[in-house]
């Protein structure tokens, strides 16, 4: 356990300030955003996506039960990406289609 | 090729920080959102080159790009098609999506595994996937009471299988990291994630419909903590990063969301309410109940100067937002000032109510928070209450007995008049007796609110 962190400062550095970053960055959210930020946010953990893809490069070609697993999971990530954007941007689009002076 | 990836990865990395950052300020969200998705596609599609860059076509590109092409024309389509209303449940269900992508991988990845690995990195590997795997369920099961499908459970049974579960998530490794138990490392992903998905469940089941928001807060918050634990698993810092982000932001948020409802979040979780006792619903039947008429009302509204409109789920239910844009325009035609006042935690979400509302043209600057209204609430001649119930209750300030003694509310009770809209006297989700409907300034309509909302249009125009 302890060697596995110090064999992985920077990582555990680079980690606790991510956690720190991601408070302070939404911390003056006004509470009319918090379902397009939650929705935002959401999209953003998507990017598991990216281990997906890793993933399915180094599934054997003909490993069928696997290939349908990586597939499932991708598109599972693809979903909750384009989904999460979409539906963001939905959101956001309701509150700015006039032309209004905001706080 | 690696270059191009980690300078990729490190604009996708900076456009997330900005995209959450711009998505908590109102004239930039839009853009926060824009920027955010710029480079999430940018990190995909270096991922994808990355990884298959001169490999040729094999049939696991294919099925990626089917997948990635499926996927986004499938998220589109139904993010366009949802009504405003299941906005909420919508998140919930791609969160689930992030979730199951996140248990898959844990069992595509535990088979990568051999032999004498590292158990620490296996414990990784094993956490994000229970915590990926109780996310889709949880998430799911957060979708079906959302959409009305899905009943709470709190029975013992429930409650004891969620404690077991729990604890069996975290003993099973915890035994098998020390050799109590031998497992193969296939085996225990299997037990464990069987033991998350039913615990995703028995963990929703028994949490209150209202209380759907927090948790779904708090499960999208731990999809990216499986997003981040995944990123450690692949050494993979866009992974990390986004996945952090979104798991500590996600838990404020939660907090913020608990604190608007002066709960704590482990009573959320566990279900309840803060000392309820038997005795505080008793005023019921001692309430004088003042019905009024939809002609009765549009008379006294037609000769008002200040209303103030106090929108619900009850509202987002009936589909009335519009209507309520409708009454608004029409008595603003007479003179009358319209103020909408919207309490953090009405719909099922904070800020439900105003997406509601944006989208049925309701101007911005009508929009009140609570705290902007409450200290001159006196000088409205008429609060509407249109499918509201706790965030009105006084007794929430007065009666230290009730569950829900001490949250904030709108105190529509000082208003000179009160009109509450509602079909029938069921309790709100609280399950307390509301004594605004007993005081004296307050009467009850009881209709649906789209048929009250239209009745009181067309009275009005006959006025006129």
């Amino acid at each position: 356990m302890f060697e596995f962190i110090s064999a992985h400062q920077a990582p555990f550095y680079f980690i606790v300030l991510c956690i720190f970053l991601g408070i302070e960055i939404i911390s003056n959210v006004p509470a009319i955003l918090h379902t397009p930020l939650m929705s935002g946010a959401n999209a953003i953990h998507g990017v598991i996506l990216v281990g997906a893809i890793i993933t399915m490069q180094h599934i054997p070609s003909d490993d069928y039960v696997n290939l349908t697993l990586g597939f499932i999971a991708v598109f599972l990530g693809t979903l909750n990406i384009s989904g999460g954007f979409f539906v963001t941007g939905r959101i956001l689009s309701m509150f700015s289609n006039k032309k209004k002076k905001q706080q | 090729m690696s270059t191009i990836l980690e300078v990729s990865y490190f604009l996708s990395m900076i456009s997330f920080i900005v995209g959450l950052k711009y998505l908590s300020s109102p004239q930039k969200a839009k853009l926060g959102n824009l920027l955010a998705g710029l480079g999430m596609t940018l990190a995909i599609i270096v991922t994808v080159t990355g990884s298959f860059y001169g490999k040729g076509f094999s049939l696991n590109l294919i099925l990626l790009l089917i997948a990635v092409f499926a996927g986004t024309v499938i998220g589109k389509r139904m993010a366009d098609k949802a009504e405003m209303t299941r906005m909420p449940q919508l998140v919930s269900y791609f969160n689930a999506m992030g979730g199951g992508c996140a248990l898959l991988l844990g069992i595509l990845e535990a088979q990568q595994v051999h032999g004498d690995s590292n158990r620490t990195a296996e414990v990784v590997l094993l956490t994000a996937m229970m915590i990926g795997a109780t996310s889709f369920s949880g998430s799911i099961i957060a979708y079906l009471k959302l959409a009305g499908k899905q009943k709470d459970q709190k029975t013992l049974a429930v409650v004891v299988l969620s404690r077991i579960a729990l604890f069996s998530l975290i003993l099973i490794p915890v035994f098998v990291s020390y050799q109590f138990l031998s497992l193969t490392l296939m085996q225990e992903v299997c037990i464990l994630a069987g033991i998350a998905l039913l615990y995703g469940i028995v963990f929703v089941l028994p949490i209150g419909g209202a209380d759907m928001p927090v948790v779904i807060s708090l499960l999208n918050s731990l999809t990216g903590v499986a997003t981040a634990l995944a990123g450690i698993m692949f050494h993979n810092i866009i992974m990390i990063s986004g996945g952090i982000f979104v798991g500590s932001a996600g838990v404020l948020l939660t907090l913020l969301m608990c604190k608007a409802m002066n709960r704590s979040l482990w009573n959320v979780l566990a279900g309840k309410f803060k000392g309820k006792k038997a005795g505080s619903g008793a005023a019921a039947e001692e309430m004088d109940i003042k019905p009024t008429s939809i002609g009765e009302m549009a008379t006294n509204l037609a000769f008002a100067n200040k209303i103030a409109i106090i929108p619900g789920y009850g509202l987002a239910v009936a589909q009335a937002q519009h209507l309520c844009a409708q009454l608004e325009n029409i008595l603003e035609s007479k003179g009358v000032e319209v103020h909408y006042v919207i309490h953090p935690v009405a719909g099922r979400m904070p800020g439900h109510m105003n997406v509601l509302l944006a989208e049925a043209d309701v101007h911005y600057d009508k929009l009140k928070e609570m705290e902007e209204v409450n200290d001159d609430m006196a000088s409205y001649d008429m609060a509407i209450v249109i499918g509201a119930n706790d965030v009105v209750n006084p007794a929430a300030e007065k009666d230290a007995d009730s569950p829900i003694y001490g949250m904030p509310i709108i105190k529509a009770y000082e208003a000179k008049q009160v009109v509450v809209i509602k079909r029938g006297m069921s309790k709100g989700y609280a399950g307390v007796e509301n004594s605004l409907f007993g005081e004296e300034n307050c009467s009850l309509l009881f209709a649906d609110a789209k048929v009250a909302l239209n009745g009181i249009i067309n009275e009005l125009k006959n006025i006129a």
